[in-house]
């Protein structure tokens, strides 16, 4: 009996490590430049039809996708937050949020003009197929795309923990001013950082794409979820995302399982409710 | 109320009277269409009104409000359907269940000090989570819906809400008026001033002798029950409610949208707000069909790019620089 | 002399630091109390804890007989005791005669009366001229006139003022020190200030508070104060006394 329950909370893990890497994204935007970034389920979702577009096109697995569209979505970041919204940093936050939620409607709806509404999915030849470990039996789908989130994530780790620009973008994040008086060119460093932000969220959803049918519809839900990982994860906190979204996708899993796959979510707001409330400041990040 | 009259400008009181005579003349000139769009922008103004209470005076961000219009709406349409209670008594009941939720949301954010965009995430959370409870709650028809149903019979119990475009044409327009009356009044009061003050500086704020909470408290509790009244509204005119368009997020979006581009903090902002988006919305609709263009989503498109502008290059909404523009500023009090 | 304010064993620490040892001085009805200090000497800390931002972890506040120590900003302000910010602390969108307005409104139950209030707190403070002007719109100095005016509106009976002459000009310290010295000769109004500017507090203080890592190195007379070798050693130096 349990080894169901294990096989529904490794998929769980698995699926959370995507959605990891993509609320990694938020957390790097969020984090550094302050915005809210309320679009950000919808670039993940370009990202999906993007991967899915390169897959029917070329046959191109959406793995091997991952680089390229994390080098478009980079570029695209870069050139989002230069021309449109550097404007916004340190204005209000609901002005910040009508700006992104416009950029989300446009978003969606192109994709919804351009595809269709409905579900478009990703028919991998190894779709089906899975790895047994003892009692478990997991995707590989699903297995490839976390060791890829994984990868991603290392490399955006050992981006900022190990070279000078990487620095110079935690020390905006940590004193803004200060980042200033030392002579760091503030605006670039922010536009690398939502181009890094939008990066990842490229990565993740060429990776999601694999384990979900893509549709415009999902846009405000990645959204959402990207959000709640990256408050229980702990705002500021790189690893904090990836936890998150692990602790997502496994009560997401199991909430589905145990109740009705339509009521996974509602677990999560509570989840979020709760955490706002007792620990707003996530699991992993410094005191607000 | 005669120094709230008197505070208004000269030509605003001129154009007051004149769009309010128009607006309760207009049903003898104008077809259903034309109606149903006014309604439409009543109503609108009317929850944005409620928000911008909350949001332009009091500073508290909230994007959860559809959970106020839903849960309002439910409990009126149950009382009718359930208990044959007409909504001119369920009204009541929406409210007082309504004030509870805005009530629980506001003391969880203000008691544990959550602010800003985490305050914002909270609403959404309860929102959400009420969508996804309502899916499955028998009692409201979980995911299929809640009717109500037509009765020949019944028409002309407008009490009831029960009639023609003509009847909810003339409550939204009251509603409208009504909210833009209350609000000029709750901003000249002592609460009013209370609100901008908490808004401007909460610190600060206290440092005067201000209670914060119960002043953030009382702002929620008016926001969430005004919008209730908007959900009793809802459901009697749409005559079904469903708990995947009422609660979800998109709503809670589209009622903030006039009182922002109309102009945040302002009594007349949420009013143009929702005449300039509206007939826009109704507009493109127009437009792209007649260009042969049928694909859902071009009107959205445009719809964004037209609010990336607005944010862009008038945050403070349009009604400021309307007013400064035709001389309509009033006098504080 | 009433003991309007007391202090007594307040203490205050930061995960390790002391910023705050076993203060205790009193403040008498009617009279101006400054408290000076080097940088980091507790001063503002000092200042949180008697105006309820910080809770004391030792010692006692209190105020015209009650203790007050532990309540909230808002609570202490309603029992009489209104403070400025160091940085000052503007309503920035509203009108300057607003951001008194909602002073006022503390003690005054009707929006006229407190207006009213509110326009004689601003020709007190030299800012009637402006009071239609936008708070963000005003230069520092009137900042600052316009922060005392907001505190004052709410009718204390003790004002606590934060380096309300830091970033000023000496004819606009003076301008100041005149404001505060004519509101305190003609209704009485006890004064406790936060100050560096020696010039401000040997014009109005007539008993001073000297803190030094977190700790009282003097307290007196200022002519008596300026001249202790501890207080010379620590903060004035030579020049400063003669």
């Amino acid at each position: 009996m349990w080894s169901i329950y294990l096989n529904v909370a490794v998929q769980g893990v698995l699926t959370g490590l995507v959605y990891g890497l993509m609320a990694l994204g938020l957390s790097v935007i969020f984090g550094v430049v302050r915005v809210v970034n309320f679009a950000h389920g919808e670039f993940a979702v370009v990202a999906m039809y993007g991967a899915y577009v390169l897959f029917t096109a070329f046959r191109l697995d959406p793995l091997w996708a991952v680089l390229p569209l994390a080098a478009v979505f980079f570029f695209f970041g870069y050139a989002l937050q230069a021309a449109l919204i550097n404007p916004f940093v340190g204005r209000p936050e609901h002005e910040q949020f009508i700006l992104l939620v416009g950029v989300g409607i446009i978003l969606v709806n192109v994709l919804l003009i351009s595809f269709g509404p409905d579900a478009r999915p990703v028919n991998l030849s190894y779709g089906f197929d899975s790895y047994e470990i003892g009692p478990l039996l997991i995707d590989k789908p699903r297995v490839f795309a976390a060791a890829a989130a994984i990868a991603v994530a290392a490399a955006l780790f050992w981006f900022f923990g190990r070279t000078r620009t990487g620095a110079a973008i935690r020390a905006c994040a940590d004193n803004l001013v200060g980042a200033a008086v030392v002579g760091l060119n503030v605006k670039r460093l922010y536009a690398l950082t939502f181009g890094l932000g939008l990066a990842c969220v490229g990565a993740a959803g060429a990776l999601l794409v694999t384990i979900a049918d893509a549709a415009p519809s999902l846009g405000p839900a990645y959204t959402l979820i990207a959000f709640i990982i990256v408050i229980i994860g702990g705002m500021g906190s790189m690893a904090g995302a990836l936890v998150g979204g692990v602790l997502i996708g496994v009560s997401e899993a199991l909430a589905g399982f145990l109740f009705a796959p339509s009521m996974k979510s509602m677990f999560s707001f509570a989840l979020l409710i709760a955490v706002l409330v007792l620990r707003p400041q996530g699991l992993m990040g410094q005191r607000l | 109320m005669i120094e709230l009259w008197r505070s208004v400008s000269p030509r605003g009181r001129i154009v007051i009277a004149l769009a309010l005579a128009a607006l309760l003349a207009l049903p003898l000139a104008a077809d259903r269409y034309v109606l149903s769009v006014l309604t439409l922008i009543f109503y609108f103004a009317y929850v944005g009104q409620a928000w911008n209470l909350m949001m332009g005076y009091a500073g508290q961000l909230s994007l959860g409000h559809a959970l106020y219009v839903g849960v309002g709406g439910y409990v009126a349409a149950l009382m009718w359907l359930k208990l044959g209670i007409g909504p001119w008594l369920g009204v009541f009941a929406a409210v007082a269940v309504v004030s509870a939720f805005g009530a629980v949301i506001g003391w969880l954010g203000f008691r544990f000090g959550i602010a800003g965009v985490y305050f914002a995430l909270l609403t959404i959370a309860f929102a959400e989570f009420t969508r996804i409870g309502f899916d499955h709650l028998e009692l409201t028809g979980g995911a299929a819906g809640l009717f109500l149903p037509f009765e020949e019979k019944r028409m002309g119990e407008w009490w009831n809400l029960r009639g023609g475009q003509l009847l909810f044409y003339y409550l939204a327009l009251a509603l409208a008026s009504g909210a833009v009356l209350l609000v000029a009044l709750m901003a000249r009061s002592r609460l009013g001033y209370r609100w901008r003050a908490v808004r401007e500086d909460e610190t600060a704020a206290r440092a005067l002798g201000i209670d914060a909470f119960a002043v953030k408290m009382a702002a929620v509790i008016i926001s969430s029950a005004m919008t209730a009244v908007g959900g009793v509204f809802y459901a009697f005119y749409y005559n079904n409610l469903f708990p995947s368009q009422v609660f979800e997020i998109s709503r809670s979006i589209e009622l903030i949208l006039a009182p922002i581009v109309g102009g945040l903090g302002t009594v007349f902002g949420p009013v143009i707000g929702a005449f300039v988006l509206t007939p826009l919305g109704e507009a493109l609709s127009a437009v792209t069909t007649r260009l042969g263009i049928n694909a859902p989503g071009v009107k959205a498109v445009f719809y964004g790019l037209i609010l990336i502008v607005i944010i862009s290059a008038m945050p403070n909404g349009i009604w400021p620089r309307l007013a400064a523009l035709f001389g309509l500023k009033g006098r504080p009090p | 002399m009433m003991v309007l304010l007391a202090a007594a064993n307040l203490s205050k620490r930061f995960a390790g630091l002391v910023a705050v040892d076993q203060v205790s001085f009193a403040v008498a009805a009617g009279e101006i109390f400054a408290v000076i200090g080097p940088n980091g000497a507790g001063k503002t800390t000092l200042f949180a804890m008697i105006a309820g931002a910080l809770a004391p972890d030792d010692g006692t506040v209190t105020f015209a007989g009650a203790r007050i120590d532990g309540l909230t900003p808002d609570a202490v302000c309603r029992r009489g005791i209104a403070r400025t910010f160091q940085i000052v602390r503007p309503f920035p969108a509203l009108s300057v005669e607003d951001n008194v307005v909602i002073g006022a409104l503390l003690r005054r139950a009707d929006m006229p009366s407190a207006r009213a209030h509110a326009r004689a707190v601003l020709e007190m403070l030299d800012l009637a001229d402006k009071r239609g002007a936008i708070a963000s719109s005003l230069t520092l100095p009137d900042r600052k006139r316009l922060e005392v005016a907001r505190a004052l509106a709410t009718d204390p009976k003790l004002l606590l003022l934060d380096e309300v002459m830091a970033g000023l000009r000496p004819t606009e310290t003076d301008r100041m020190v005149a404001i505060l010295k004519r509101l305190n000769r003609d209704t009485g109004m006890t004064i406790l200030l936060i100050e560096h500017v020696m010039r401000a507090v040997m014009a109005l203080a007539s008993r001073v508070l000297v803190l030094h890592h977190g700790a009282t190195i003097a307290q007196g007379a200022p002519e008596a104060v300026v001249r202790d070798p501890a207080v010379i050693a620590s903060y004035l130096g030579v020049e400063a006394a003669s």
